[in-house]
């Protein structure tokens, strides 16, 4: 695998195939009351052993954005546009048959909560046999002692045993760990985990999140973190790539999104994060909503919100939507300068 | 389990036992004067009287219950002072208007019944879920949209209006089907399956076009919902094949309320379709309820009512089996 480019950008000259290459991939949703935009124009590259974190609140388009890659809107209304190249192959525009060759082979999935994503009338071990079973030539013995053996590796105690109990016998993060299990049970390349430790407590959280990482290790898979949680990014994130209104906003090195944040919302989203330090008490919220998808603003969409955008000249901000500009490897879409970002992040 | 059942076989009594009360206070409270019936034309009071005394009905009310009760666990005398027969237990009585014991015309009905209620239910079944099914797959589409609709007409029409219209069409103008004939209650008859089919075949046909139309909402309702899932989604990320996703994971989830309605439904069919049978003039159950409850036929009520309670309350018991078979979750309570 040769080694490209380690962090997200924008650029749109051709590379030497990434492992995975996601150019403007756009998903737009037709309802009744019009054409939502949940995913607008996001561009960014992962390779092996890399892990990419997606961030944004509820609604900015994270998990479709991975829905997108995993080929679960094939089938819906949904319009997807653009291209995902995954070892070269084209992920938008690969057929459903296609497709499922790579799901659970190739690329694995974990969702949110565990309780909901297994089926509560199999047991949790016939669950993962049958994701092995789906992509090996294997008897049922064979399947049985492989997912055995990945419930083991994920850290579940007598795993022989758990295996014939149901989802609804397993506490929260036993159901994760048996969720990852099953996502990995065929060793994927990429690993997609869409906010696989939001259900759980906190204490569980972070054994969960040094069982991807242990895992991720020994296979060198690439896998994308989405999340909203910012403390789980610094934690085991490469790159991070934060996401408002479907659009990428900033993206880049995790070190340089924490400590040279270029993008208000950036800022909005570290501010807003509780520390043990705060003396109040008091959350620092981002004032506002999120902008509606059905009907973006013409200008930048976080505009609204922003409360620098009177810092730029001509109420830019409100008129024209920034371009996604990169530098070393950290990008950002915003008409503040440099000059200014540096007043605002020292007055902070 | 065990001590399911136990509780469940103990609930059942104590119902057929209430509903055999309720029943027959209805009956003493209501209109019917089954001696003036049974003494024919002509009556004179006093023949009036001893039929009254021949059917028992002089006797004080708790004593006509307590009675009829002793019957259904020992053998009872059964008939005029001096003319009494011989009632053997289980007695359901004897029928007021021909004498016969009750199990015999029970025994009768029964086989037409049963013939009228197990096609109707494998044909609605088949097609209601199989057209809910296939709705909820194609959501929104022409086919969904003509499948829906055609299940509102279908649960609008009653089976006096689809049974007539069965009859004039294909036995009245086409020919194609023979009029429904009394001489045929089993497939094992000897006339064979095949002419049984075609002798059941338009009741079966009229009950599945009113009976399917709800199946068909409820599939499709259910199977949108359950598609919509999570665990649908985790299946098919894990490369699963649509036939798969679709059958093992989201049939089987979707499926349970369809398994409520069916057991509720075949309960309240074995218990008589009474217009149906009227229609097509199948003397099953059904029609035989009716001809006993017009003419004040009380051991004949007592005994189809009794039987029709007792039908829809082991058809409940038998869901809620099949629910712990389907859902495991439900074998810990």
């Amino acid at each position: 695998m040769t080694q490209s480019q380690t962090s997200p950008t924008a650029v749109a000259a051709p590379e030497p195939a990434a492992f995975l290459d996601v150019r403007n991939l756009s998903v737009k949703f037709p309802t009744d009351d019009g054409v939502v935009s949940a995913v607008n124009g996001m561009d960014f590259t992962l390779d092996r052993g890399q892990t990419l974190g997606i961030v944004g609140e509820s609604g900015s388009g994270k998990s479709v954005t991975s829905q997108a890659l995993m080929g679960l809107l094939k089938g819906t209304s949904a319009q997807v546009t653009g291209q995902a190249l995954f070892q070269g192959k084209d992920l938008v525009t690969l057929s459903e048959a296609g497709m499922r060759q790579l799901r659970g082979r190739n690329i694995g999935m974990i969702f949110q909560d565990p309780l909901s994503a297994l089926h509560p009338f199999y047991t949790v071990g016939h669950q993962i046999a049958e994701a092995y079973l789906v992509h090996n030539k294997a008897t049922k013995k064979q399947a049985r002692a492989a997912a055995v053996d990945m419930l083991g590796r994920v850290g579940i105690p007598s795993p022989d045993m758990r295996f014939d109990e149901y989802p609804h016998h397993f506490s929260g993060g036993m159901r994760q760990r048996a969720m990852i299990a099953m996502a990995l049970i065929c060793e994927p390349e990429l690993l997609i985990a869409d906010e696989p430790t939001t259900a759980l407590d906190v204490t569980v959280q972070a054994q969960i999140l040094d069982l991807m990482a242990e895992l991720q290790q020994e296979t060198n898979s690439a896998l994308i973190l989405i999340t909203h949680d910012l403390g789980v990014v610094a934690e085991v994130c490469d790159d991070v790539l934060v996401m408002y209104g479907g659009q990428c906003v900033e993206s880049g090195p995790v070190d340089e999104i924490f400590y040279d944040t270029r993008h208000p919302y950036t800022l909005g989203l570290l501010k807003s994060m509780p520390t043990l330090t705060t003396a109040s008490g008091k959350l620092n919220p981002i004032p506002g909503s999120p902008p509606s998808l059905l009907a973006l603003p013409q200008g930048c969409i976080f505009s609204a919100r922003c409360e620098y955008a009177s810092m730029v000249a001509d109420g830019l901000c409100h008129k024209q939507r920034p371009e996604f500009t990169a530098e070393a490897g950290h990008g950002t879409r915003c008409h503040l300068g440099g000059e200014q970002l540096l007043t605002i992040r020292t007055s902070r | 389990m065990i001590r399911f059942i136990l509780r469940r076989t103990g609930s059942l009594f104590l119902l057929l036992v209430a509903v055999s009360f309720i029943t027959f206070t209805l009956f003493q409270l209501g209109p019917a004067d089954p001696a003036s019936a049974a003494c024919g034309q002509e009556c004179t009071p006093e023949r009036v009287q001893e039929a009254r005394v021949a059917l028992g009905m002089d006797q004080p009310f708790f004593v006509q219950y307590a009675e009829y009760m002793r019957g259904l666990v020992a053998d009872r005398m059964i008939g005029a002072p001096g003319a009494e027969s011989l009632c053997q237990w289980p007695c359901l009585g004897k029928s007021f208007q021909t004498n016969e014991n009750v199990s015999d015309i029970i025994a009768r009905s029964l086989p037409y019944t049963f013939s009228m209620a197990i096609g109707a239910l494998v044909l609605w079944t088949l097609s209601g879920v199989g057209l809910g099914l296939l709705a909820a797959l194609r959501k929104g589409s022409p086919t969904d949209k003509f499948i829906v609709g055609a299940a509102s007409v279908g649960v609008s029409l009653p089976i006096p209006v689809t049974g007539l219209f069965l009859l004039l069409v294909f036995v009245n103008q086409l020919h194609l089907l023979p009029f429904t004939t009394n001489e045929i209650n089993s497939p094992f008859g000897p006339q064979g399956p095949w002419a049984w089919v075609l002798n059941y075949l338009l009741p079966w046909i009229a009950l599945a076009v009113l009976f399917s139309a709800s199946y068909i909402r409820v599939t499709r309702t259910n199977m949108i919902e359950t598609f919509g899932e999570d665990f649908i989604r985790t299946a098919r990320a894990k490369g699963l094949a649509p036939r798969t996703v679709t059958f093992k994971h989201g049939v089987r989830a979707g499926i349970t309320p369809v398994v409520t309605m069916l057991g509720m439904d075949i309960g309240l069919l074995l218990g008589g379709a009474v217009l149906t049978e009227q229609i097509f003039s199948v003397p099953g159950l059904g029609f035989t309820a009716v001809r006993a409850a017009v003419s004040g036929d009380l051991p004949v009520t007592m005994a189809i009512t009794m039987l029709a309670a007792f039908f829809v309350i082991v058809a409940n018991v038998v869901v809620d089996l099949a629910y712990a078979a389907i859902d495991p979750r439900v074998r810990l309570q």
